[in-house]
């Protein structure tokens, strides 16, 4: 009993924290999102008027069309550079301490903020920028390439550039759990090269590769200040839909969005589950 | 007339850096023999067996397999199957798939290879488990898995390193008599690396003891047990007393030590030890100049004349047992 108890308390702190800051706010934010609002004030009341604008608005149709198109696009992307990435410390590089040395080299861009590793690609992308100038001195253009900056092109640049490191983690972590002398045994069954990585690695990686698409697809889809700024605000998001309602003080539209891509998003995590059991990595 | 598949050791050499794990060995592996490479951890055997599967790199000298020099081969390519210490199954595929895993990488259509991997998993008796995964096996099992993946490839040497060691001691023997059947069944050479003398023993028609990346004794069971040429050999292969003589080492094998009243036998010494073991008794005395001998007494004859620890006995052996080895 009294052991019981002790357990309880264990928990508490970490509960209350889950509680207060986790729990607390996704309820308000469904309770907000049944209000009603003018255009100066909010009402507490129970009204389904925001969802139903919601769902019967083509805007919002397009904006979560094109929200998961980054998610997909930036997803690929960061799945083969975090596959490769991560086999290349893993089985590569032989010595723990270069193995740890590269490792922590891939976690530098981390020291300074995503918004200044966001904002300096437009320099560089940009009209006049440095990959413009280069290409232009280089012959291989005439003109400056106008879809390099404020594109989808830069938007999708700067998810990978910004979130391929929560790919390589958990597939590196996957790989160096995998047994070498599975390696062996495999290359002792006469598999070349190419099939230990396809029939040995692969799947023994896939719970990393799971653990690496969560992180992505909710980073993605949550995301609202890169596209913004990558886009040069030409380009739309659910989570750029929401800051706008919250910019205009439409706090109950913006709920309502946000319940919306949150109920998403534990959709599309719940159907990547059912494919992989990543429980057994964690 | 059978086909030669002899395996030669030809100055077989490995080194790592400056240090040299396998000093240019050379050793002759007959058609169809068990042979046990045995030795203390670090000795080389299991670098030796890496060379000949493939899995290491040749420094220097060469293996050689039925007259083909296979010493830069591909693993697959040799002729030769491993066995791995921890079984090395591949966790993801059910037991069926694990034995069928090289079939698949040559590419054989899916019925021939669940046949054939049915085959396999009837001869170590594991069909009633062929969907199981690895996980869902015990040791006993997972081994008997291992085996079956090992020898569909037809190797005509198959290497076994440290098979039995992940096995708790009743299983290691059982599994120990499979292996032995197995092999003769097949009639392959198996090369079986242990550094258990028990399990060599009771296995290996050739014993080859390796110490210092280097062979210190080749030869049938009986022999490198009976006649130890070093005094390494007869302390390792255990059940022998090394004593240093005036004319230089012997080996007196314990079970053949007989004891006296004290004066009357060659030796003078105080019993230190005595520990029963059931069918024998180990009586261990230290003698002059400090040197121990044990005696293994059948029980019967040492409770019919006891002795106590502290207490002085002549210790005596029949000139014929006693082997001159190089220290």
């Amino acid at each position: 009993m009294s052991k019981q108890i002790t357990a309880w308390l264990q928990a508490a702190p970490m509960a209350f924290v889950l509680l207060g800051f986790l729990v607390a706010p996704i309820i308000m934010i469904a309770i907000v999102s049944f209000w009603g609002a003018t255009e100066y004030s909010i009402y507490p009341t129970f009204q389904l008027d925001n969802y139903e604008f919601l769902f019967s608005s083509p805007v919002t149709y397009t904006v979560f069309l094109n929200t998961f198109k980054y998610t997909a696009i930036t997803w690929i992307i960061t799945l083969l550079i975090g596959f490769s990435v991560a086999y290349f410390l893993a089985f590569e590089v032989r010595s723990l301490k270069w193995q740890i040395g590269l490792f922590l080299l891939c976690t530098i861009p981390f020291w300074t903020s995503n918004i200044i590793r966001m904002i300096s690609w437009i320099p560089f992308l940009g009209r006049n920028g440095l990959a413009n100038s280069a290409l232009i001195s280089m012959g291989v253009i005439d003109e400056p390439l106008e879809w390099l900056l404020f594109s989808d092109f830069s938007v999708i640049l700067a998810f990978v550039h910004l979130y391929t490191l929560f790919m390589v983690v958990p597939i590196f972590n996957s790989m160096m759990r995998i047994d070498r002398s599975l390696i062996e045994a495999a290359r002792d069954n006469g598999a070349s090269g190419w099939q230990t990585l396809r029939h040995v690695i692969m799947p023994l990686c896939k719970p990393g590769v799971m653990i690496g698409t969560i992180f992505v697809t909710t980073l993605v889809m949550g995301d609202f200040i890169t596209v913004r700024f990558m886009s040069g605000s030409q380009r739309a998001n659910v989570g750029r839909l929401i800051s706008n309602d919250i910019s205009l003080l439409q706090y109950p539209s913006a709920s309502a969005t946000a319940v919306v891509l949150l109920c998403t998003v534990l959709i599309v995590i719940a159907l990547l589950l059912r494919l992989v059991d990543i429980r057994k990595e964690l | 007339m059978t086909i030669n598949t002899d395996l030669e050791l030809i100055a077989l050499t490995k080194r790592y850096g400056g240090t040299v794990a396998v000093d240019a060995i050379a050793h002759h592996f007959k058609t169809g023999v068990y042979a046990c490479l045995l030795g203390p951890s670090g000795c080389g055997k299991s670098s030796t067996l890496r060379m000949i599967a493939g899995h290491e790199s040749v420094s220097d000298g060469s293996v050689v397999l039925g007259g083909r020099d296979i010493s830069h081969l591909a693993p697959a390519k040799r002729g030769t199957a491993m066995m791995f210490q921890n079984y090395a199954l591949f966790p993801h595929l059910s037991v069926r798939d694990n034995v069928a895993f090289s079939l698949r990488m040559a590419g054989e259509d899916k019925p021939t290879r669940d046949k054939r991997a049915m085959e396999m998993l009837e001869l170590v008796e594991m069909t009633a488990l062929a969907d199981r995964i690895p996980d869902q096996l015990s040791g006993g099992q997972q081994q008997r898995v291992a085996l079956a993946r090992a020898l569909i490839t037809r190797p005509q040497v198959l290497l076994l390193d440290e098979p039995l060691s992940a096995l708790d001691p009743f299983l290691r023997i059982r599994m120990r008599a499979e292996l032995k059947r197995l092999q003769r069944e097949l009639g392959i050479s198996f090369i079986h690396v242990t550094h258990g003398q028990d399990e060599a023993l009771a296995l290996a028609d050739e014993i080859i003891v390796m110490n210092n990346a280097k062979i210190e004794q080749a030869g049938p069971a009986r022999e490198v047990f009976n006649s130890p040429k070093t005094a390494f050999v007869a302390r390792f292969m255990g059940g022998h007393n090394v004593l240093q003589m005036p004319q230089g080492h012997i080996a007196l094998r314990s079970d053949q030590m007989r004891i006296t009243d004290a004066q009357t036998g060659r030796m003078e010494g105080q019993v230190t030890a005595i520990e029963y073991q059931g069918a024998h008794v180990a009586l261990t005395a230290q003698v002059a100049g400090g040197q121990e001998i044990t005696a293994l007494l059948p029980d019967a004859q040492f409770f019919d004349n006891p002795s106590e620890p502290g207490q002085t006995i002549g210790i005596d052996w029949e000139d014929r047992v006693a082997h001159p080895v190089l220290a």
